[in-house]
Order: C-alpha cells, then sequence, then structure tokens
C-alpha cells in the first residue's frame, strides 16, 4: 500500500506538567513516537499515567509544556477536523438527534444539508444504527451512543482517529462486539488510529503495535508489535502467540500498577 | 396512572378529584370552627365574593393590574438577566463583583426594601414593577449563569474538535444546552414574580389583588380576602402549567434521572 512507511504523527519529546495546589505533577515526562500512517496503535497504561493526557495534546486539546507533536511534518497548534476524537463519555449533543450529531461536524464544515446528510447516513449505516436516525441520545444504549460518537468522528473523513478508551464504560459483551466493528471499518476505511485502553486483550486485538506507559510521571516503557496477522477475530484471543503477547503486556502493565500503588 | 395489585386502576383524573375532596373536606372542617371559621368562611360565601368584587368594580381592575405587574416585571427580569447570566459565565470578574450582591440582596425580603423604591419612584405601578423586575432578575440570573456554568465540558471540546470555532460553540452548543436551564430559570421567577406581588403591591398601589387582600383584612371581611388568595394560587398553578407545556416542547431531549 502506498505511504505504508510514512510517517503520520511524529510525537517529539513531549513534556507535560499540572501545576495545582500541591505544587507540580509532572505527567508525561519526555514522550517520543512516531506513528505511521494508517497505523492502529494502542496505549495501556495504570490510571494516572497520562495516557489521556497524552491524547488531548495529540487532539490539540491541551498543549504540552515542552515538546510537540507534527502531523505530516507539521506542527499541531490547536484542534482539527484532520484529527478526530471518541471520548470515553460518548459526548453526544442530546438535544440533536442521531442524524443531526453525525451531521455536526458537515454543518460546521459548510457541507451543504443534502450532501451532509447522505454521508451521515452513511456512517449511520456502516456502525449498524440505520432505523435509528431520529431517536436522541437518551433513547439510546451505551453501546449505540459510542457507536453514534464513532459515526459523528468518522463522517468528516479525518486522517487520524484519537480513541480515549471508548469501550471502558461498557459492557464485556457490547465492548468485543465493537471492537470487531471497529477492526472492520478500520479494514475497509483506514486511518491512523491512536486508541487508549487500560485492556489488555483490547490493545492486542487491535493494535500493530502496543505502547506500554510508565506511571507517573508518564513515559513510555516499552513498545510491543504486535505480530497476528489480520483478520483478527474473538477467536484469535486462543492463539498461542495471543496469550504469549498477554502474559508479557500484562506483566509490565502490573508492575506499573504496583508501582503507582506504592 | 397507578397500578393497585387488585388490578383497580386509579387515574390521575380520580386522585385529583379524590385530593380536591378531602381539601373541601378540611376547609368545611375549619368553616365550623368558632375561631377558625373567621379566616375560613366555606366556599358557599367565598364563591359568590365573585360577584360582589366585580359589582363593586374591582374585581377585573385588580386582576388587570396585578397582572400587568406581574408580566412587565418579569418580562424585564428575563430580558435582563440573560445577558447577565451569560456575562457572567463568560467574564470572570463580572461574575466576581456581580454576583456576592445578587447573593446579598437575594436574601432580603422584597417587603423590606420595597420603601426604598417608593421614595425614589413615587407610588403607583412603576415601583411595583421595579420590585418585581430586582426579584425575578436575581434568581434568573443566579439560576442561569449556574446552568451555563454547569454544561459538560466533554460536549464542548467534542464540537471543538469537530470544527466548531467559538461562535458556532455558542451558538450551537452553549445556546441549546442552556434551554433546560432557562426554563427552570423561568419557573422559578415566575413563583418569585407571584411571592413578590404582595411586597410590590404594598408600594401604594391603586388596585391589585395583593393591594386588595391587605384593605380587605383591615376590614375583616374573609370571604372576598380568602378569594383573593385562593385566586393567587390558581394564577400560580395555570403559569406552572404553561412552563410545563413550554418544557415538554423545547427540552424533550432530556433525560430524566
Amino acid at each position: 500500500m502506498a505511504g505504508e512507511n510514512l510517517i503520520k504523527l511524529k510525537i517529539d519529546n513531549v513534556y507535560k506538567e499540572y501545576v495545582g495546589r500541591k505544587g507540580k505533577t509532572v505527567a508525561l515526562n519526555g514522550v517520543s513516537l512516531d506513528i505511521k500512517e494508517n497505523e492502529f496503535i494502542c496505549v495501556v497504561g495504570p490510571s494516572g499515567c497520562g495516557k489521556s493526557t497524552l491524547l488531548n495534546i495529540i487532539a490539540g486539546l491541551l498543549e504540552p509544556t515542552s515538546g510537540s507533536v507534527y502531523l505530516d511534518g507539521k506542527k499541531i497548534e490547536g484542534t482539527g477536523v484532520e484529527r478526530g476524537v471518541v471520548f470515553q463519555g460518548y459526548a453526544l449533543f442530546p438535544w440533536r438527534t442521531v442524524l443531526k450529531n453525525v451531521m455536526f461536524g458537515l454543518e460546521i464544515k459548510k457541507v451543504p444539508k443534502a450532501q451532509a446528510e447522505e454521508i451521515a447516513r452513511k456512517y449511520i449505516k456502516a456502525v449498524g444504527l440505520e432505523g435509528f436516525e431520529h431517536a436522541y441520545p437518551k433513547e439510546l444504549s451505551g453501546g449505540m451512543r459510542q457507536r453514534v460518537a464513532i459515526a459523528r468522528a468518522y463522517a468528516v473523513d479525518p486522517e487520524v482517529l484519537l480513541l480515549d478508551e471508548p469501550f471502558g464504560a461498557l459492557d464485556a459483551q457490547t465492548r468485543v462486539q465493537l471492537q470487531t466493528e471497529l477492526l472492520n471499518t478500520w479494514e475497509n476505511d483506514q486511518k491512523t488510529c491512536f486508541f487508549i485502553t487500560h485492556d489488555v486483550d483490547e490493545a492486542i486485538i487491535l493494535a500493530q503495535r502496543v505502547i506500554i506507559m510508565s506511571a507517573r510521571p508518564g513515559r513510555i516503557k516499552k513498545i510491543v508489535d504486535i505480530d497476528i496477522p489480520y483478520p483478527r477475530t474473538q477467536a484469535t484471543k486462543t492463539d498461542p502467540r495471543f496469550l504469549e503477547l498477554k502474559t508479557e503486556i500484562w506483566n509490565e502493565v502490573y508492575q506499573e500498577f504496583l508501582e503507582v500503588r506504592k | 396512572m397507578v397500578k393497585k395489585k387488585k388490578g383497580i386502576v386509579i387515574s390521575d383524573k380520580v386522585w385529583l378529584l379524590i385530593s380536591l375532596c378531602v381539601a373541601l373536606a378540611l376547609w368545611y372542617g375549619l368553616s365550623l370552627g368558632e375561631k377558625t371559621s373567621r379566616s375560613f368562611p366555606f366556599i358557599d360565601q367565598v364563591v359568590p365574593a365573585v360577584g360582589t368584587m366585580i359589582d363593586r368594580g374591582a374585581f377585573w381592575k385588580d386582576i388587570q393590574s396585578s397582572l400587568t405587574c406581574v408580566s412587565l416585571g418579569f418580562g424585564l427580569g428575563f430580558i435582563t438577566s440573560l445577558p447577565i447570566a451569560f456575562l457572567m459565565a463568560w467574564y470572570m470578574p463580572i461574575q466576581k463583583i456581580i454576583e456576592p450582591w445578587i447573593n446579598f440582596v437575594r436574601n432580603i425580603p422584597a417587603l423590606g426594601y420595597a420603601p426604598l423604591l417608593v421614595l425614589t419612584f413615587g407610588v403607583g405601578q412603576k415601583p411595583a414593577v421595579i420590585l418585581i423586575w430586582i426579584c425575578t432578575f436575581m434568581t434568573m440570573s443566579i439560576t442561569i449563569y449556574q446552568g451555563i456554568k454547569n454544561i459538560d465540558t466533554t460536549i464542548i471540546k467534542a464540537a471543538r474538535v469537530l470544527g466548531a470555532n467559538d461562535f458556532d460553540i455558542f451558538i450551537k452548543i452553549i445556546c441549546p444546552a442552556t434551554v433546560p436551564f432557562i426554563i427552570t430559570a423561568v419557573r422559578l421567577g415566575l413563583s418569585a414574580a407571584l411571592t413578590t406581588l404582595l411586597a410590590a403591591e404594598s408600594t401604594g398601589a391603586q388596585a391589585g389583588i395583593g393591594m386588595r387582600i391587605r384593605s380587605l383584612a383591615n376590614s375583616f371581611d374573609s370571604p372576598p380576602m380568602l378569594m383573593y388568595i385562593i385566586l393567587l394560587g390558581i394564577i400560580g398553578l395555570l403559569l406552572v402549567k404553561v412552563v410545563d407545556i413550554i418544557e415538554r416542547k423545547l427540552t424533550g431531549w432530556q433525560e430524566k434521572i
């Protein structure tokens, strides 16, 4: 595939500190990472390791204290539609129907209404919510809401998709289903994905590379290549290689977890 | 609708009727007591009081005068509280300067400072409208301000990453997200307007429900007095119903806990 090895996102020595009442807290300390075009990256690590901070910096919602992030070689300043975000709490607009939620970004882009609706319907169909176009978020289950959020992010056709523990609040069955759907979508319509999770199984099923972050201050501790070919399914979880990787990653994460508890 | 185990279904309307009967029975009881009957003449005396007051040429004038005060005062309160609430939410210094004083004045009974208004604005409807304006403004600006402050910041972030600028966020996110709080503010504001009415009409009003209750009290004329008090309650209920209808139209999307 063309552009397979191009560097899409370059995270260059990012350092972030928060100044609070109790003084300085270093959230990220010298994080550097190159992410290739269309690569699927998962980030795992204990709570408070700064993984969400990193995602917010890439999204442009937070500014790093020092260091920079480059998209296609250009330094990121502020938010941009080429970087879509899916939040853990869905963040749907409750006064808008499913269709209107998905159309939001297109509305902002001033895409003509008929065309915007057509695009929105396409993605609503892709996430399996056909027939729910005129439902309000309050009428949907958690899994359906997150599907709307994914469709909404996809509708503006971003180059990079940033997902902040998107399935964290869902029950196990729904989570597995959404993982499969996300993988299918990614395989059909490739995008660079930066996916945060604390679920090691989820990380291995989805990612080409798993980034393990250390406890505060957040640093990249280890990068693990997931050499299991796609298409991956739930059956992959019984693959011996899967179990090996799971043990390796789990041990690393668990050490960090113990570190946090100390 | 409440379902009983036996399968008897009692509709809300029937419950309302039962509740009305209980209240009437209580009222009747009070009207029999030697002392309580002075304050609570029964319905057979209170309803004809409407005719008496119409004959005296006061009834319609009172209603008209009070409704004018309430709607003008509330209207001014609404129009002014909206921009102030947004300004307080948007610019911290404005909030820091204004909010403590709103909270300070809000706790003083309106009857307390009504005479101050008379000194400046004279007697009549003008100070009454201004008093209601002040009270509704304070209640509504604080309610709307707190609502804007409580808007979920992740939906603002979600809009921003979808390309929305500050103007888009104000129009497409902040405004619709504030509607439920504005409706709550209207509800509280109308209730404030009605409860301030008596204080407002103590400023030498020529007519009005509040003024009339006061003057009837001076002549111990309890049937029309009780009639006017009940009338206030009915007006309040009707206003609440109107707000309910508006709320259902505008915020049907809201999640009910």
